[in-house]
């Protein structure tokens, strides 16, 4: 096991380095530059010149490239030309933010999703696997930037019940309960069309195991019907259920970007965005090869969860 | 092992437990405090280093935090007294001598003096200063006729400019001119933009990134202590999370409400805040090449695009119809004799048939946002509408705005007809003198993308320049005016009204005309 990972962990790097030559390259082509966004109207090319030079941006690309590389290697991730403060700063903050947003949402995509899947499959085609259907197609079709808003105008505006945008209070403790109440609405409105994904596709899951032999072994052995579902067939189906939820949790990853700009959540997706329309270089490198290296982390160990299940998968 | 195992007891318990969440977030929605202003912004901060710092959004906190040597009379964009009480004017325009304000202290208890002033002004321009390396200072070339700075006495300082340069006063009201602590700066280094220090109303309190930024009421301020006990500065990017926080209470002070969301607060516990500004949006005509280099189809478009349609129905009303190249918020330089070009496309297509210019093709830069642009893509989409009626092809290419200003800047020669755009300034010299001398062709580092030419304006624009006479730069702005109005480089769209709206606990509030955002007597309950 242990040099599986050490294996897979390896072949992450090229990966990462692809990545650093990609993103420097999209963000030397794009036209546009930090010191025509920063002077605005008043870019004369002699300004943008002199700006350009106390940046540090009239250099060559590879010189360029390679500086950034190197000081990244050791630790050093620049400073963001809009935020004026060092980038890695920004980048944990925000991917703080982003981690508590998605991982909430993942998690109740998680429960919910398997828990529909299972009774759906529990019931094929009775009445309760029609009314989870038919919610499961209404929460994949609403996009989830509409579903925030509509959230918002109703349980934030006209019920009061919980707030409008941010992560924190203005005023009061920045406790739990503060936290869950920011937290509700954007969480939800982010889990929901991964609830919906999840749903069907364990519910597949578990129909294929529902028809195996050991099923019918288990209930002919007198197994009670709860602890066929749940226990026997379940954990049979997870082996198949556990890669869609590594896909679904790169897809609330990247889904956070619109929720967070609905919820105005200090997250690392919006940021992004913030940073691309500014032009802030270093920060849009910085933010995109640290989520990179997060995902690469994150497939590996559902990699390795899944090989923990089932053995024959580590090859 | 068993990995997952749900019980309907589990199942309970963490419902359960989600009701008692949801429970525990329903009663944390209080109100704002009162004396406390919680003000929607636009954006985070880039810096609260008035010298770094270039976007309205952060004008709007730095004006509460600092003073500058002078400032603009309230609801004018003429300069009075400030840090500095009085000023002399040598006869030659090239020496001003402010006398500064006694027992002025900053926020941090460091004296304002002469010295201070000098501090700030060689710090932005002078390249061997030992806190230059505390910039960028993208707007320091507003300062950039200044020579010299001299100390004469502790309350006595003389800027020496390299010649006349009438702007300079105004300049120094703008937030680039604002005046910071130098000890501050000695002990923040670059990290002056996270622990400002001024002369201001308000003091720096607290800046928690992409939260909010908070200051407090400086009880010493030499104007008077504010009323409110403390500000609150949120940024909230999204127009429409904006204009939710502003309805569900978030926010008592919501600035730049879209024009659509405007209807939302039209009820008794709102008000809603207009005021125009020094802004103009325009059309840059391609007077070198094609169609546009006839004056008379340069008329042709004024005539035929409907000003007021545009205002009222895709602006919804928060802009006026522009007559010319200079907004009315400069009261004194503006020519009130000059009308708009009527909406009138029988006229247009009179033009377009004397300048045998009929079904003449145009390329039109258009953006999809950015900065005083309004809702450019609806304007665009109209105006070639307006356009192609009476007899134009219009083709539209659309960019994002950094695109879009590095395609316009270096000029429209052998790409586009017309671009969209729109300028906010602080004095009627810097427009102009950018956009439409002869000198200020892009070839030769100026914003004149359409190439107009006309050495009369040139003329006129470097006269009101050097003129320290505001009067007799008024003259020479009018005239200037009037030649440009007939000229037509431009097609001269509208001037944008700023907004705000707050709830009925705010008091005393007003816009100023500079579109700065000024707290020190507003009031809330």
């Amino acid at each position: 096991m242990g040099s599986y990972i050490v294996k897979r962990l390896l072949s992450a790097i090229p990966v990462l380095l692809g990545i650093t030559v990609i993103v420097f390259l999209i963000m030397a082509m794009i036209p546009g530059d930090p010191a025509t966004a920063i002077l605005g109207s008043y870019a004369t090319p002699e300004n943008v010149e002199k700006l350009n030079r106390d940046l540090g941006l009239d250099k060559p690309l590879v010189q360029q490239y390679f500086i950034w590389l190197g000081n990244m290697l050791t630790g050093d991730f620049g400073t963001s030309f809009a935020l004026n403060r060092p980038v890695i700063d920004e980048v944990l903050e925000r991917f703080n933010g982003t981690l508590v947003l998605a991982g909430t949402a993942f998690v109740l995509c998680s429960i919910f999703g398997v828990i529909a899947g299972v009774v759906s499959a529990a019931n094929q085609y009775g009445a309760g696997d029609k009314i989870i259907t038919f919610a499961v197609l209404l929460g994949i079709s609403i996009p989830s930037f509409f579903l925030g808003m509509m959230m918002i105008l109703f349980f934030a505006v006209n019920l009061r019940w919980f707030p409008v945008s941010g992560m924190w209070p203005i005023y009061g403790a920045r406790d739990l309960s503060a936290l869950i109440s920011h937290l509700t609405l954007p969480a939800i409105a982010l889990a929901v069309v991964a609830t919906g994904v999840i749903a069907r596709l364990s519910r597949s899951a578990m129909l294929e195991v529902l028809r195996q032999d050991f099923i019918r072994t288990a209930r002919a052995k007198g197994v009670h019907e709860r602890g066929v579902i749940w226990r026997h067939a379940l954990k049979a189906a997870m082996v198949s259920i556990i890669p869609v939820l590594g896909i679904q949790a790169g897809f609330v990853l990247s889904g956070a970007v619109y929720i967070e700009i609905v919820f105005q959540w200090p997250g690392v997706g919006r940021m992004l965005v913030d940073a691309i329309l500014k032009r802030d270089i270093l920060l849009v490198q910085g933010g995109v090869v640290f989520v990179a290296a997060c995902y690469v982390l994150f497939n590996i160990a559902v990699d390795v969860a899944q090989s923990l299940l089932d053995p024959r998968i580590k090859t | 092992m068993s990995l997952v195992s749900f019980s309907r007891r589990g199942v309970l318990a963490a419902g359960t437990a989600l009701a008692l969440m949801l429970g525990a977030a329903s009663v944390a929605q209080a109100q704002t405090p009162p004396g406390v202003l919680i003000v929607g912004q636009i954006a985070e901060p880039k810096s609260l280093d008035p010298a770094a710092v270039t976007a309205v959004n952060d004008f709007r906190i730095l004006m509460n935090v600092y003073d500058g040597l002078v400032r603009y009379k309230d609801g004018t964009l003429e300069v009075e007294p400030a840090l500095a009480s009085d000023w002399t004017i040598s006869d030659d325009g090239t020496e001003y001598t402010f006398t500064l304000r006694e027992g002025v202290t900053f926020h941090d208890g460091s004296a304002f003096d002469a010295e201070a002033v000098k501090f700030n002004f060689d710090r932005m321009l002078d390249e061997s200063h030992p806190f230059h390396d505390t910039g960028p200072f993208p707007l320091a070339f507003f300062f950039s006729a200044v020579e010299n700075v001299e100390v004469v006495d502790p309350l006595t300082v003389k800027f020496t400019l390299n010649a006349p340069y009438a702007p300079f006063l105004s300049n120094l009201a703008y937030p680039t001119g604002l005046i910071v602590s130098p000890a501050a700066v000695e002990a923040g280094g670059a990290d002056f933009g996270r622990n400002p220090s001024g002369t201001g109303p308000f003091k720096f309190a607290e800046w928690r990134s992409n939260e909010a930024v908070v200051i407090e009421a400086n009880p010493d301020y030499w104007d008077g202590a504010p009323e409110l006990q403390a500000v609150v500065f949120r940024p909230i990017t999204d127009a429409n999370t904006r204009t939710a926080e502003m309805l569900a209470g978030g926010i008592d002070l919501m600035v730049e409400v879209p024009p659509v969301a405007l209807s939302e607060f039209e009820s008794e516990q709102y008000s809603v805040f207009e005021q125009a500004g020094p802004h103009v949006w325009f059309l840059i005509l391609n007077a070198k090449e094609g169609p546009f280099a006839d004056k008379l189809v340069r008329q042709a478009a004024n005539y035929a695009i409907n000003k007021e349609a545009l205002v009222n129905n895709v602006l919804e009303g928060t802009a006026e119809v522009a007559a010319g190249p200079t907004p009315p918020a400069f009261a004194w330089a503006y020519n009130p004799d000059l009308e708009p070009y009527p909406y009138d496309p029988d006229k247009a297509k009179e033009l377009l048939a004397e300048a045998g210019a009929e079904g003449a093709s145009l390329t039109f830069y258009v953006t999809e946002g950015g900065s005083g642009m309004l809702d450019p893509i609806a304007m665009g989409t109209a105006m070639q509408a307006d356009l192609e009626a009476v007899g134009f092809d219009v083709t539209i290419e659309t960019y994002e705005w950094n695109t879009f200003l590095g395609e316009v800047n270096p000029g429209l020669e052998g790409k586009a007809d017309m671009a969209e755009m729109a300028w906010m300034t602080n004095d009627p010299d810097t427009l102009p003198f950018l956009a439409l001398r002869t000198d200020a062709w892009p070839d030769k580092g100026g914003f004149n993308s359409g190439y107009y030419s006309n050495p009369k304006v040139d003329e006129l624009l470097e006269a009101a320049r050097v003129a320290t006479d505001q009067e007799e730069r008024a003259a020479l702005y009018k005239e200037m005016q009037v030649i440009v109005q007939e000229d037509a480089p431009w097609v001269f769209v509208a001037n944008w009204k700023q907004n705000a709206v707050t709830s009925d606990r705010v008091e005393n509030f007003s816009l100023q005309p500079s579109f700065f955002l000024l707290l020190d007597d507003v009031v809330k309950n």
